[in-house]
């Protein structure tokens, strides 16, 4: 399995990670060496397998009563915030000007 | 006193007067203080945290204690009262930094407790601190913390394993009774093994993650390390249960795990599975557990050969899955809410990216690309459905030898511990976890209890149980501890300095 910088490139902006010319150099490879391990999984017939998407096997979808309780209070939910303002989360503009 | 006489000693101990619980704190302390600084498994250390849990337990950890929003009384005498332990940093605790050994979550102070800590801290359980683990616990070695690298108190050159290395060396070097990790590939069982101490990963769904930073969540479990198997029964019977709050937790009736400690195993069925010895095992290893075969057939045990055939996929089929969960459960590190934010940002797509690409270590990094390309367009069915698929072969294998077998024994991990900075490319590194991996992906139960020292440092014994029958599982690893007598380890750390 054969990865190019343009493909780290492409994986990297879809993960919002900037990678360095070095970083997408060495990347390439190593990811492609991981991939390339995983290639053994193609060589399998898995025709009518299902997927197993969760372990647990006595699981049921648990619903609970429709009542309303208390949530986090705001200042606690901002509490960590790195930057805030009026009770409201602030980041930098999404587009510039 | 010490730590390595087990939780239900120093639960005599309180109650006759031998010693009080701020003699146990005073204790944890002293020996954190001693060893500590070489071993390096605390992020964290909270002594005045523990002291005044004490003062509102009680020197005997019997006194009655209030709780807002939850029962008002923790049960008198319960078998956790007044004894300290520690968590791995990706559990969360009111009001104490949890950084899961990341920069991007360097200072963030959680709002609420992951439900075992609630549950651990109403049994009057003493906290005190947290510990180190590989980021986000991704590695087998603790060497991917970005803060630092614990060692292993068996030998100070070699790692800890990962990625609860600091919860297995805190037990191992007599710090605390017990401690909390996390297992997603063998997280808890690996570095049980490399440090000489038991570690117990329970069926998923027993145990709520409510709390537990994820990592990928269809395989994380938290799961107790301590010297002994009948201390981690004791943990697991506090600490599982049903909880709402976690979507994927399992209401099932919780037996009384202590109570399957018999120590008769006679006719229970031992599974070996043939595929476990084809791959590189050293041959220390592969003695010492040919040897602890043989003691369960002493102690009446029958033992059958048998076959799991998915087992070469296993490790591709994780390394797939569990870096695309790891992608997304990832993604909500952005700088925004919590955690790190990068300065000077352009925008806030270059906020975003900035944050991330300096918040995160290289592991995360690489797991998190990984996982986006097994997840995205054009690559999801050759890769994550793939693998997905794989995972049910896996699981079938363990159905149809559990139709055969009550017990599968194998390995830990294929050698001892190895030298920080031995396993440099990260394929090599992962293939430490090939005996762990499977049981994740099938959701089964399984513990590492020791089983003897090669060149002086610990190997472990994997004992892989049905879903659920952590009680059978509990039984046989108690059985094989008391015949073989290698429980309670002493790391040779510990002994030099006595």
């Amino acid at each position: 399995m054969q990865l190019t910088e343009k493909d780290v490139e492409h994986v990297a902006a879809l993960a919002r990670l900037h990678v360095t010319e070095e970083q997408k150099r060495v990347l390439a490879i190593e990811l492609g060496q991981i991939l390339a391990y995983a290639q053994e999984l193609q060589s399998l017939d898995l025709t009518d397998i299902p997927p197993t998407t969760q372990a647990s096997a006595g699981s049921k979808t648990v619903t609970r009563a429709d009542r309303p309780r208390a949530s986090l209070p705001q200042a606690l939910a901002l509490a960590n915030a790195p930057d805030e303002d009026e009770g409201q989360f602030r980041v930098p503009a999404v587009l510039e000007g | 006193m010490d730590f390595y006489g087990g939780i239900k000693r120093l639960q005599e101990g309180l109650a006759s007067g031998e010693w009080t619980a701020s003699d146990l704190v005073g204790h944890s302390l002293a020996t954190i203080e001693t060893y500590d600084a070489q071993v390096k498994a605390f992020l964290r250390l909270d002594g005045e945290g523990a002291s005044s849990k004490v003062a509102r337990v009680g020197n005997n950890g019997c006194a009655p204690e209030t709780y807002e929003s939850h029962e008002t009384v923790h049960p008198t005498r319960s078998p956790l009262a007044g004894i300290p332990y520690a968590l791995k940093d990706n559990l969360c605790v009111t009001g104490m930094e949890t950084t899961c050994a990341s920069q991007i979550l360097r200072g963030y102070i959680p709002p609420y407790s992951a439900t075992v800590v609630e549950r651990l801290e109403r049994s009057g359980g003493v906290l005190m601190g947290k510990l180190n683990l590989d980021e986000f616990a991704m590695g087998s070695s603790t060497e991917n913390s970005s803060y630092f690298v614990t060692r292993n108190p068996w030998d100070l050159s070699r790692v800890p394993g990962g990625s609860s290395g600091g919860s297995a060396a805190a037990v191992a070097a007599g710090m605390v009774p017990y401690t909390l990790g996390s297992d997603t590939g063998g997280s808890i069982r690996q570095p049980a093994a490399f440090c000489g101490v038991v570690g117990l990963k329970p069926t998923y769904g027993l145990v709520s993650r409510y709390g537990l930073v994820a990592f990928a969540s269809s395989l994380d479990q938290v799961g107790p390390l301590t010297h002994s198997v009948e201390d981690a029964a004791t943990v697991l019977q506090v600490i599982a249960g049903f909880d709402e709050r976690d979507s994927t937790s399992v209401k099932v009736d919780i037996p009384d795990y202590t109570a399957a400690l018999t120590g008769d195993i006679r006719g229970l069925r031992v599974g070996i599975p043939m595929e476990y010895f084809d791959t590189g095992m050293e041959e220390g290893v592969r003695r010492s557990v040919e040897q602890a075969i043989a003691t369960l057939r002493e102690l009446g045990a029958q033992i059958k050969e048998i076959s799991l055939p998915m087992t070469r996929y296993a490790l591709s089929a994780y390394y797939l899955i569990a870096p695309a969960e790891a992608s997304s459960n990832l993604a909500r590190y952005d700088g925004v809410r919590y955690g790190y934010r990068a300065t000077d940002p352009a925008n806030l797509l270059d906020m975003y990216k900035k944050t991330r690409s300096e918040g995160f270590g290289p592991e995360v990094k690489r797991r998190i690309l990984i996982g986006t390309y097994a997840l995205s367009s054009g690559y999801y069915d050759a890769y994550y459905k793939r693998a997905q698929q794989v995972r049910t072969l896996i699981a079938r294998d363990f159905a149809a030898a559990f139709a055969e077998v009550d017990v599968i024994v194998s390995p830990t991990t294929p050698t001892t511990a190895f030298a920080i900075g031995e396993k440099t490319d990260p394929l090599t590194m992962y293939l430490n976890d090939i005996y762990t991996i499977p049981v994740n992906l099938a959701g089964l139960p399984a513990i590492s209890v020791p089983c003897g020292l090669v060149d002086g440092l610990p190997v472990g014994l994997q004992m892989i149980g049905r879903s659920f029958d952590e009680s059978t599982l509990l039984k046989t690893a108690h059985a094989y501890e008391q015949a073989a007598g290698f429980s309670s380890l002493r790391p040779t750390l510990v002994k030099e300095v006595r």
